[in-house]
């Protein structure tokens, strides 16, 4: 498609079984299996969990980092409604998709990391509620953006299921959801930092600042139009689609503008502190926090250049370092900077590691079959090549 | 209250004269008289109150009637085995009245206790033991052609002090337990005002004593709980000074009577042990003066709540009390807490396999999206060349 040419959403079609599918399944029902073990033979009996570190791979890596990456609907839908560039609407669609994905899985792996996970209901029991606490703060923004993503998403199944009627209807509120669903995202992605402030002095001071929340937020941000890069050009590559680069072109110019913005806050931050020493020193803290910040860095050489940005090799590569650096700010901050005392560490086991790429299988599985039989991706002109993947 | 040194009353023609009535070393009679004065949680110098008081003055007149019960609490406290505690009893109080501890009966023991109360009218002490049937207008317990609310009444109307004593005085006891046939009631029920209340089955002696010589020291009773029990006996559950307490902090606990854990003396919690929910001095003061261990939960039998309304006589002994303060939790923390595993040779090989595998992938699209793109740029210029050779051309 081209810009200025507004093209209604359509399924992309194809099987769904392929080798992309077949990998997913697999690893879906690995993870499936690891579940059951642990949720009848507790956390021990599957991961490396312990006192010391009582949040590891699932809770860093599904919810933190799993809910990060799927900010792209939020991060799009900020551009498209809040700062009226309405060009950038047939972004949404897929990008809202990733979200919705992400995020319900977030929430799902959530429950396998809970130790007692039959109180889960808890916290959605005004009784249980503990009004101060950030976790709480997080737990039910999250539950209620999960279900706000799914009304903001519903016209694709209603139009699929030719309900055009309850499509017209759905319409005319649409536009509380959208705005709930740019409000809880912000408010959340923020409290996800304020939980790194609560650990204390626990965590290394390149990653402990009392602007955590900004930091999280700025990052999750960036990591939302590092994602639609991303998704896009996978996208293009796999269903052999033309990449709307006239759109993303412009989108990674207001991503390095975002960027520029939280790496002076973050190095801002880091000088006033007096941290930025720690980054000198001969060990491996160190040298993840200069592989995060140079990830941070890489897109500005990749895609300095509107010439640079036209070249989709280049953006792809740009939205994989952007979503490098947020998902190593999160590790950095968690786990690898996160030191609770003498004696303690943490790996993930290998049962761990394969929930952890269960979940992102079944993300992927979950665009597949959503995009191949649904409407959300812009409608090609001409004739489709076969899909593929 | 003048004198403030036990010491100093060594010599007292007063105490010397009080230890040879009750046939006790004058030493032995001081440290009662500071037992009880400790018992009572009373301050530093009032045991010589206690002594003097109980050495010197008038003994005060009791009138103590019997209901529906079955005087185990008459009996606690007159043990055969324990002579000098009966003699005590005896001696500190003038028991005017005692249905089943007369010589006397019929209209003569009535015409006591009538003569007795005119006598001390608004200085006697009213002790009621047992539960007071209320159905029916009170009929089912009549001493002297009198219902029990008739005598509690009329006693009650010129005493100087009422006291329950017993689980059934208290506020029904055994005989109030569902389905309460009689209507029992407690004396605090029936009067329709609070009453001092010694509850238990049968009671500890000491309680109603220190009760009582509170009573005769400073002319009032002791400070009392919402219930009407002295607080210096009823203000702590059994379970906080349990001997067993360790064992239900450390989760050992006998399950079955006579188990390993039964003989090994665990906690009887998981018997129907009733000690977390049940307010009472029993595991401080004993029982029978006997020494170490002479109490129910001591001997292996765990506490029914007999102080507790609603707990004793009312629970089934079987049943797991309702923890007060902590509940026990299911598991225990290990002795010794894993520190964590590093990477194993099986998870940093997956790692390194996935990471590998994102590279390959992303290296792969990257070189295709960038073939594409040169050809596209190719296609492009070609295109652009042939336009401008066209515009050349004409």
């Amino acid at each position: 498609m081209s810009a200025g040419h507004e093209a209604r959403p359509a399924p992309v079609g194809g099987s769904l079984f392929n080798a992309t599918t077949l990998v997913c399944g697999v690893l879906i029902a690995i993870m499936a299996s690891v579940v059951v073990v642990r949720l009848f033979f507790g956390l021990a009996s599957v991961t490396n969990l312990n006192d010391g570190y009582s949040w590891g791979i699932w809770v860093v890596g599904d919810v933190f980092i799993g809910s990060a990456l799927a900010c792209g609907g939020f991060s799009v839908a900020l551009l498209v409604y809040i700062f009226n560039r309405g060009e950038y609407h047939p972004l949404v669609r897929p990008a809202l998709l990733g979200s919705l994905f992400g995020y319900t899985l977030a929430g799902a792996a959530i429950t396998f990391d809970l130790g007692r996970w039959w109180n889960f209901w808890h916290i959605f029991w005004p009784g249980y509620f503990n009004v101060n606490s950030v976790m709480f703060e997080v737990a039910a923004c999250i539950t209620l953006y999960i279900l706000v993503m799914w009304i903001e998403f519903s016209p694709v199944f209603l139009e699929k299921l030719g309900l055009h009627d309850a499509r017209r209807k759905l319409s005319k509120v649409l536009f509380i959801f959208i705005a709930l669903g740019i409000v809880l995202p912000m408010m959340h992605q923020a409290s996800l930092g304020t939980m790194l402030v609560v650990m204390g002095d626990q965590v290394s001071p390149l990653w402990q600042t009392p602007i955590l929340p900004l930091i999280y937020l700025l990052s999750a941000i960036i990591m939302g139009y590092g994602v639609v890069l991303f998704e896009s050009c996978v996208a293009a590559s796999a269903y052999r689609r033309q990449i709307e680069v006239p759109l993303l072109n412009p989108l990674a110019h207001v991503l390095l503008g975002v960027m520029a913005l939280y790496l002076v806050a973050r190095f801002a931050d880091l000088i006033i502190r007096g941290a930025l020493p720690q980054a000198f020193r001969l060990n491996f803290v160190a040298l993840s926090f200069w592989v995060e910040n140079l990830s941070f860095v890489a897109p500005f050489f990749l895609i300095g250049t509107a010439e640079a940005r036209r070249n989709p090799a280049r953006l792809f590569l740009a939205g994989i370092a952007v979503m490098l650096s947020g998902i190593l700010l999160r590790l950095n901050g968690f786990l690898i900077g996160f030191d609770t005392g003498p004696g303690w560490s943490y790996f993930p086991s290998v049962p761990e590691l394969l929930v952890t790429l269960g979940i992102f299988a079944a993300e992927v599985y979950g665009y597949i079959y959503i995009t191949r039989r649904f409407p959300v991706l812009p409608r090609e002109d001409g004739e489709a090549l076969p899909a593929r993947g | 209250m003048a004198n403030t040194s036990l010491l100093k009353l060594e010599g007292d023609p007063l105490i010397t004269a009080a230890s040879r009535r009750l046939d006790m070393p004058r030493r032995d009679f001081l440290q009662f008289c500071a037992t009880l004065a400790a018992t009572l949680g009373l301050p530093q110098g009032a045991d010589a109150a206690v002594a003097e008081a109980v050495a010197g003055k008038k003994r005060p007149s009791v009138i103590w009637l019997h209901f529906q019960e079955c005087t185990g609490c008459s009996e606690s406290m007159l043990r055969a085995e324990h002579p000098t505690l009966e003699r005590l009893i005896l001696d500190v109080i003038s028991l005017d009245y005692h249905e089943t501890l007369f010589a006397a009966a019929g209209h003569q023991a009535e015409q006591a206790r009538k003569t007795a109360m005119a006598a001390n009218r608004g200085a006697y002490v009213l002790v009621v033991e047992g539960a007071i049937p209320t159905r029916d207008g009170g009929i089912y317990c009549k001493v002297g052609g009198q219902t029990a609310i008739e005598l509690t009444r009329e006693c009650a109307a010129d005493a100087a002090a009422i006291i329950a004593i017993g689980s059934c005085a208290s506020w029904g006891g055994m005989p109030s337990t569902d389905p309460n046939p009689t209507g029992s009631s407690g004396v605090a029920a029936v009067l329709g005002k609070p009453v001092v209340t010694i509850p238990g089955c049968p009671p500890n002696p000491y309680n109603f004593l220190s009760t009582v010589v509170h009573f005769l020291t400073f002319g009032s009773l002791p400070p009392v709980d919402d219930l009407g029990r002295p607080r210096f006996a009823y203000s702590r559950l059994i379970h906080e000074n349990c001997e067993r307490r360790a064992h239900f902090d450390a989760g050992r606990f006998a399950i079955e009577f006579g188990d390993e854990g039964h003989r090994r003396g665990y906690c009887l919690y998981k018997l129907g042990c009733k000690g977390p929910e049940t307010y009472a001095n029993c595991p401080t003061v004993l029982f029978g003066d006997a020494g170490a261990g002479t109490w129910p939960v001591g001997c292996g039998c765990p506490c029914i709540g007999c102080t507790e309304q609603g707990v004793g006589f009312a629970k089934p002994i079987h049943m797991l009390a309702k923890v007060r303060n902590i509940e026990p939790p299911q598991q225990y923390p290990r002795i010794v807490e894993d520190k964590g595993v590093g990477a194993t040779l099986g998870s940093a090989a997956l790692l390194a396999a996935v990471a590998g595998a994102a590279a390959g992938g992303a290296a792969m699209i990257a070189r295709n999206l960038g073939l594409s793109h040169k050809a596209e740029e190719a296609e492009r210029a070609r295109l652009a060349r042939e336009k401008e050779e066209l515009r050349d051309g004409q």
